[in-house]
C-alpha cells in the first residue's frame, strides 16, 4: 500500500470509536437508504399492479383517440383474430378482449348511466383482478344473459344477486340496444369510481346486444412483469395491421396520473432520504474537522518538511474516501442481505393483510433489490462524505506552517 | 559569495494591542558548510529568523536570498518545495508522526520527493544505522525515548541531503548525554557532509560545537563571532 494511503487509514484508527461511530452512522443510513429505496421501488410495483391489475392491464390495442373520447364506433375491427395473433406472438402475456359501451341500468327501483363492458369470462381473471373481488355471487361464466356490477352500483340499484337488471343504450350502427341480464355477482375493486360505475358483461352478448358484430374496443394485455411492458409494446406494434388507424398504449398513457402520483411520492421520499444524507454529512464533516483541527501542529510540521497544501488536503480527501469507502461497502453489505431475505420471503405489519385482500393485493410487502436500489443510496452517501471534506481540506489548504506549529 | 544572504530583515508581530518585534534590521551571511548557532534570550528573534530563513515566515521587509536565489517573496507552492529539496528541519518536539514507524516517518518526506520505493526503504535503513537506530526502525514514535524520537528527526532532515539543517532548540528536550550525541552526530554531518547547519539555542552545550556563534537580543544581531568548536566525543 502506497505511504500516504498507508497514512491516511491509519489516521483514521487515532481515535478508534469516533470513527466507528462514524462509519457506524454511514452503515446504518446506508443500510435504512437500501432498504427503503427497495422497499419504495417494491411498493410501486404493487402500487402499479394494483391500479392496473382491475381494469387497465399493461397495454391495450385500441382505435386510435378511443382513449380520449370512448366512442363505440371507434372500435377495433376483426377482434378475435387480432387477439389469436397476440397470443401467438406473445405467448407469456394474457391477452383479453374487451368492448364498452356506456348504457342505462335499471332495477326495479332505480336507475343509474353506467360504462358496460363486455368481457371474454373465461380469459378475464388473466388480465384483470376484478373478478377476483366478488363480494357477492359469482363471476360471469360466458353463458350470455349475466351481469357483474359494482359494490356501489349494486346499492345504488337496490339490486342483489338474482336480480334483473334491464339495460339501454345505443349500438355501434347506431340502433338501440336494449336487453335483460340478471344479477350473478357483485364487486369490490375499493375503488369507488369503479365500484359506482362499472357492470360485465359476456362479450359475445355485449357484441349481439351492441351491434358489434366481430369488433371490440380494446384488447388488453397484462404481462409477467412490468419491465416487459416496452418491448411488448413494441413488439405488438409490429402486429397491427397496417393502416387499420389502431394503436397500442402502455398503462403510463392509459393512466397518466399513476406515474404522476409515483413522482410525487418519490420526490417526498427523496427529501427524507436527502435530511439522511445530510445527517451523515455532517457526522463526517464533525469527525474530520475534528481531526484536522487536533493535528494542526502535525499539519504545521508537515507543510514545514515541504508537504504542498493540496498533498494535505489530499490527504484529508483520502482519510475521509476511506472512512466513506467502509461505510460503504459495510452498508452495502448489510442492506443487500436485508433487502434480499426480504425480497425472497417479503414482510407484513399488523393489519395489512386485511387490507391487501380487500383490494386483491398481495399480503406481504417484497422490497425489490436492484442496482437502483442497492448503489444510489450508498453512492449518494459516499459523495456527501467526501463534498462534507471539503471544508477541512480547505482549512488545511489555507494552513501557514508557523501558525500551525504555534498551535496546540 | 555566501550560501544565504540576509539583509535588512524586519518582522514584526501583533499581540493583542501590542506590537512585538521580531527582527529589527537584521543583516547575516551564512557560508555553505558552517555550523552556526543562534543564541540569546526567549524573544531574542532567533526562531524567527530560522523561519524566514526556512521559508517558513515571511520577513515584512528586507530580502533574503539563498543559493542566489531570492526566496523571501516565492510562492507557496514554491517555497514547499524549496523545503522539501534544500532545507531539513529539527524542532525541539520531535514532531514525527505517530502513526508512522521511525523508517515510515523518514520514508515519508522522500515519497513526497519522488524517490521509488525500494530506494526509500535503502536509505531509510542506511540513515537509521547512521544515527545509531538500526533496530528501531518498525518502532513507533510513543514506543522510543526522546532522544531516539529526536535522532529520528534528524534522520528525517537529513535523509535527502539538504543543503541546509535549521534546528531550533534541537536539544531542548533531551538529556546531557543525548544532547551530547545529537551535537556529535550533527557535527559529524557538517564535517563529512558539507551540510550547513543553522541551530537555535539556549544550550551552552550546543554553543559550544558551533563553529560561529551569533548573539541576539530585541530582534537584533548584537554579537557575531567565530569560535574553537568543541571536538566530538570519541564514539
Amino acid at each position: 500500500m502506497n505511504l500516504t494511503w498507508r497514512l491516511a487509514w491509519r489516521n483514521l484508527w487515532r481515535h478508534r470509536r469516533r470513527t466507528w461511530l462514524t462509519v457506524s452512522a454511514m452503515v446504518v443510513c446506508n443500510v435504512l437508504l437500501i432498504f427503503l429505496i427497495g422497499l419504495q421501488l417494491g411498493s410501486y410495483d404493487v402500487m402499479i399492479e394494483g391500479s392496473l391489475g382491475p381494469v387497465t392491464g399493461h397495454l391495450q390495442v385500441q382505435r386510435e383517440g378511443f382513449q380520449e373520447d370512448q366512442r363505440i364506433r371507434d372500435s377495433v375491427p376483426a377482434a378475435t383474430a387480432l387477439a389469436r395473433t397476440l397470443r401467438r406472438a406473445l405467448p407469456e402475456a394474457e391477452v383479453g378482449v374487451r368492448g364498452t359501451a356506456f348504457a342505462l341500468a335499471s332495477s326495479e327501483a332505480r336507475s343509474f348511466g353506467i360504462q358496460l363492458q363486455g368481457v371474454e369470462a373465461a380469459r378475464e381473471p388473466g388480465v384483470s383482478t376484478l373478478p377476483g373481488m366478488l363480494a357477492e355471487g359469482r363471476y360471469l361464466r360466458g353463458e350470455g344473459e349475466e351481469i357483474v356490477v359494482g359494490r356501489l352500483l349494486a346499492r345504488n340499484l337496490q339490486a342483489r344477486p338474482g336480480d334483473e337488471v334491464v339495460l339501454l343504450g345505443s349500438g355501434r350502427d347506431g340502433s338501440m340496444a336494449a336487453a335483460v341480464a340478471r344479477l350473478v355477482g357483485v364487486v369490490d375493486s375499493g375503488v369507488a369510481e369503479l365500484d359506482r360505475a362499472l357492470a360485465q358483461v359476456d362479450l359475445a352478448w355485449f357484441q349481439s346486444v351492441f351491434a358489434m358484430g366481430d369488433h371490440a374496443h380494446a384488447l388488453v394485455l397484462r404481462l409477467p412483469h412490468l419491465e416487459a411492458v416496452p418491448a411488448a409494446k413494441a413488439r405488438v406494434q409490429t402486429l397491427l395491421p397496417p393502416d387499420s388507424e389502431l394503436v397500442v398504449l402502455d398503462w403510463d398513457q392509459l393512466q397518466p396520473g399513476l406515474r404522476q402520483a409515483i413522482r410525487t411520492d418519490m420526490v417526498s421520499a427523496w427529501f427524507l432520504y436527502g435530511v439522511l444524507v445530510l445527517l451523515v454529512a455532517f457526522s463526517v464533516l464533525n469527525t474530520q474537522l475534528m481531526s484536522v483541527l487536533e493535528r494542526t501542529r502535525e499539519f504545521g510540521v508537515m507543510l514545514a518538511l515541504g508537504l504542498g497544501p493540496g498533498r494535505l488536503a489530499r490527504l484529508v480527501a483520502m482519510e475521509t474516501a476511506l472512512l466513506g469507502g467502509l461505510g460503504l461497502v459495510l452498508g452495502i453489505l448489510f442492506g443487500t442481505v436485508l433487502t434480499l431475505a426480504l425480497a425472497r420471503w417479503g414482510f407484513t405489519y399488523p393489519g395489512m393483510e386485511e387490507v391487501a385482500q380487500q383490494f386483491n393485493l398481495p399480503a406481504r410487502l417484497y422490497p425489490r433489490p436492484g442496482a437502483a436500489a442497492l448503489l444510489v443510496g450508498p453512492g449518494v452517501v459516499f459523495v456527501g462524505a467526501l463534498l462534507a471534506a471539503l471544508y477541512p481540506a480547505l482549512r488545511l489548504y489555507r494552513l501557514q506552517p508557523v501558525a500551525a506549529m504555534r498551535a496546540v | 559569495m555566501s550560501d544565504i544572504r540576509c539583509r535588512e530583515l524586519c518582522k514584526t508581530f501583533r499581540q493583542g494591542e501590542e506590537r512585538i518585534t521580531g527582527l529589527d534590521r537584521v543583516s547575516i551571511d551564512i557560508d555553505s558548510g558552517e555550523f552556526l548557532c543562534l543564541s540569546g534570550p526567549s524573544g531574542s528573534g532567533k526562531t524567527t529568523l530560522l523561519n524566514a530563513l526556512g521559508g517558513l515566515d515571511r520577513p515584512d521587509s528586507g530580502s533574503i536570498t539563498f543559493g542566489g536565489r531570492r526566496i523571501d517573496c516565492l510562492p507557496r507552492g514554491e517555497l514547499a518545495d524549496l523545503r522539501l529539496r534544500e532545507i531539513g528541519f529539527v524542532f525541539q518536539a520531535y514532531n514525527l508522526v505517530p502513526v508512522l514507524s521511525a523508517r515510515e516517518n523518514i520514508e515519508f518526506v522522500m515519497q513526497v520527493q519522488g524517490v521509488p520505493a525500494a530506494e526509500r526503504h535503502r536509505r531509510s535503513l542506511a540513515i537509521l544505522a547512521e544515527v545509531g537506530l538500526e533496530g528501531l526502525a518498525d518502532r513507533r514514535p510513543p514506543a522510543m525515548s526522546g532522544g531516539q524520537q529526536q535522532r529520528v528527526a534528524v534522520a528525517r532532515a537529513i535523509v535527502s541531503r539538504p543543503r541546509l539543517v535549521l534546528a531550533d532548540e534541537p536539544t531542548a528536550n533531551l538529556d546531557s548525554h543525548s544532547a551530547t550525541r545529537l551535537m556529535a552526530l550533527f557535527q559529524t554531518l557538517n564535517r563529512e557532509h558539507g551540510v550547513t547547519f543553522v541551530m537555535a539555542t539556549h544550550d551552552p552545550r550546543v554553543m559550544a560545537f558551533a563553529a560561529r556563534r551569533v548573539s541576539m537580543e530585541d530582534g537584533r544581531i548584537v554579537a557575531d563571532r567565530v569560535q574553537e568548536p568543541c571536538a566530538p566525543e570519541p564514539a
